[in-house]
């Protein structure tokens, strides 16, 4: 059976019978894909973006989430007259395959009740990006006007132009990088052997034992947060300040506030998140590298796309330098390709692109206006304000 | 504004008359890299009067935002290290207007142009003007003028050059001179092909039309 189903998760399409053929050579048959889309498809079902998500993030970037209660993890960004404006494109965000929020995963139940657990393959970026492909095809959505995403969610952005590229008209990567970094393959080897070391994990079978690596994925989420920051916003958010008390406790108790503050991520993200799938696509982001499946040159991965490219790094993000997107950049004009990139200074680090960056939305605000306008799509609602014109 | 090279050069608006006159050397239609476009003044001439598929290269980061929160296509970038990441003959045209002086090694800056397009259009301050050599030699200081206002330790130009040495530049990278365009005092004449001693002590701001 095939079809699509409605729920407060948003909507989801489950395919029985999907033959998703996977980088690992194996293939997924019955597939879920959870979604969620925003705005209405114009006549010419020209007007579509679709938002990638990054490691821990869901289908719903706008409005609240329905499993959290709190406000999606773009809502700044996307929305009726926000930059990425639901008012004048169809917005689409899927979960990716391998994830936890409703698409199918490593704790998806299979057809004997029980959860893949670490049968689930291993699967790539370009295995989420061919899962979004399959959901494009469903929905009847020949190209999109825009692919757009953040750090993982980049990655997807530059797999769709290398590997799809006839489909996709525009393209936002923002925080990425074409290939992960050694120092970046280290931190998840260490989030990931902090899951592994928890006695809770039971070799990927604690949902059989009615056990949870809860210690574990938090340490994971702890290391991976101070990645997301930076010195500087670490420094002037916390400094050395002391959690709840006048003095040390000459103990081992959260002294600082900044102890406080990541034992808090650790355990709130717990309550969210698998920690198998955290293995899983935490891999899928360490085995990325666009250069290495294209000849060991990066401009071969961006030969066969016409896209128009908007690259976005922030200054003080250490996870994914400026001189990723440089690289990046090289490479595409060596390629020919369309790209414009901007370097936003930031102090708070690679989380930057989540937040409130007004340079960022000017950006992509006036970047989006461009690429409508040669699209044949109506100008942008809300003109570029403040000093970009002179 | 933000122009970087408005630091260089004093007020933008006055200085620039050389960007119509490049805009009009442009082929519409065509594929044109604007190397230091600064905030973008040029490439919206082009892509609004011109129909020209633009790209800009610019050095400060202010600039490449401003540009593409106009929805042009810039990175950023330096004229010096950075041209060797375009394809050859990637462009039509390939344009320097009052870049070139504020470049490391203006020599390699032409050839790597030369490279990635057929035709290259270079507009520069003119140092031969007889203001400036008059300034020198009565007050025996660095000439500072209204179109390059920064004191000499301070300036972004250090490679200032008289149109006769651009030429003999162009001459030594085999470029040749298609037209040239004079601007004194807002008046704007031109000759194909080399212009003289003469012009080169009244322009105060040339724009060249070269050829491989």
């Amino acid at each position: 059976m095939t079809g699509h189903e409605n729920s407060a998760n948003g909507e989801h399409l489950v395919l029985e019978n999907a033959q998703l053929t996977l980088d690992n050579g194996s293939v997924l048959k019955a597939l879920t894909l959870a979604y969620r889309t925003y705005g209405q498809l114009n006549d010419d079902r020209s007007n579509a973006i679709l938002i990638c998500h990054a490691l821990t993030g869901d289908h719903h970037p706008s409005g609240a989430n329905p499993l959290t209660g709190r406000a999606g993890w773009w809502d700044n960004m996307v929305g009726a007259g926000k930059p990425i404006d639901t008012d004048k494109y169809f917005v689409i965000c899927q979960n990716v395959v391998g994830g936890c929020a409703g698409s199918t995963g490593p704790s998806t139940l299979r057809a004997d009740g029980t959860p893949y657990g670490l049968d689930f393959p291993v699967i790539t970026i370009g295995d989420m990006v061919r899962a979004q492909n399959l959901l494009l095809d469903r929905l009847d959505i020949p190209d999109l006007f825009c692919v757009i995403g953040g750090s993982m969610g980049g990655m997807q952005v530059l797999q769709w132009t290398a590997a799809h590229g006839d489909r996709v008209f525009s393209a936002i990567p923002i925080a990425t990088a074409a290939r992960h970094s050694s120092q970046n393959i280290a931190f998840h080897e260490v989030g990931r052997q902090a899951i592994l070391a928890d006695p809770d994990w039971h070799g990927g079978n604690y949902a059989a034992e009615k056990a949870e690596p809860r210690k574990g994925l938090a340490v994971a989420r702890m290391a991976a947060h101070i990645t997301y920051l930076s010195e500087a916003a670490l420094q002037r958010k916390f400094g050395r300040n002391l959690q709840d008390r006048e003095r040390l406790s000459y103990g081992f108790e959260a002294d600082f506030q900044i102890e406080s503050y990541l034992r808090h991520q650790g355990i709130s993200f717990v309550d969210r998140f698998d920690a198998n799938s955290y293995l899983y696509i935490t891999r899928a982001m360490d085995y990325f590298d666009l250069a290495a499946e294209h000849g060991g040159n990066l401009a071969n991965a961006f030969t066969d796309t016409s896209a128009r490219f908007c690259v976005v790094s922030f200054t003080s993000d250490w996870l994914f330098p400026t001189s990723e997107s440089i690289a990046l950049v090289r490479a595409l004009n060596a390629a020919g390709a369309n790209v414009s990139f901007v370097e936003i200074e930031s102090d708070k680090g690679h989380d930057a692109f989540l937040l409130d960056e007004p340079e960022m939305e000017k950006t992509i605000v006036g970047f989006l206006g461009a690429a409508a306008i040669a699209r044949g799509l109506p100008a942008q609602n809300h003109p570029v304000t403040g000093d970009a014109h002179d | 504004m933000i122009d970087p090279r408005a630091n260089a050069n004093g007020n933008l608006a006055e200085n620039r008359i050389d960007l119509k006159l490049i805009a009009d050397l442009v082929e519409p239609q065509t594929r044109v890299l604007d190397i230091g476009c600064g905030n973008g003044q040029l490439m919206e001439l082009l892509v609004n009067e011109r129909g020209a598929d633009a790209r800009g290269l610019e050095l400060s980061q202010q600039g490449v935002n401003a540009c593409v929160a106009r929805g042009l296509s810039v990175v950023q970038g330096n004229a010096d290290t950075d041209l060797s990441y375009y394809p050859d003959q990637g462009f039509d045209t390939v344009i320097l207007s009052q870049t070139l002086q504020a470049t490391q090694r203006p020599k390699d800056v032409l050839i790597e142009m030369s490279r990635i397009g057929s035709r290259l259009i270079v507009s520069i301050p003119n140092f031969g003007h007889w203001k400036i050599r008059l300034d020198l030699a009565l007050r025996g200081r660095m000439p500072e003028t209204r179109a390059l206002s920064a004191s000499w330790y301070e300036t972004a130009n250090i490679h200032l050059c008289s149109m006769l040495d651009l030429i003999d530049l162009c001459d030594a990278v085999s470029l040749r001179v298609e037209t040239c365009l004079t601007v004194t005092k807002g008046k704007v004449s031109r000759t194909s092909g080399r212009p003289s001693a003469w012009q080169n002590l009244t322009a105060e701001l040339v724009v060249l039309e070269l050829t491989r």
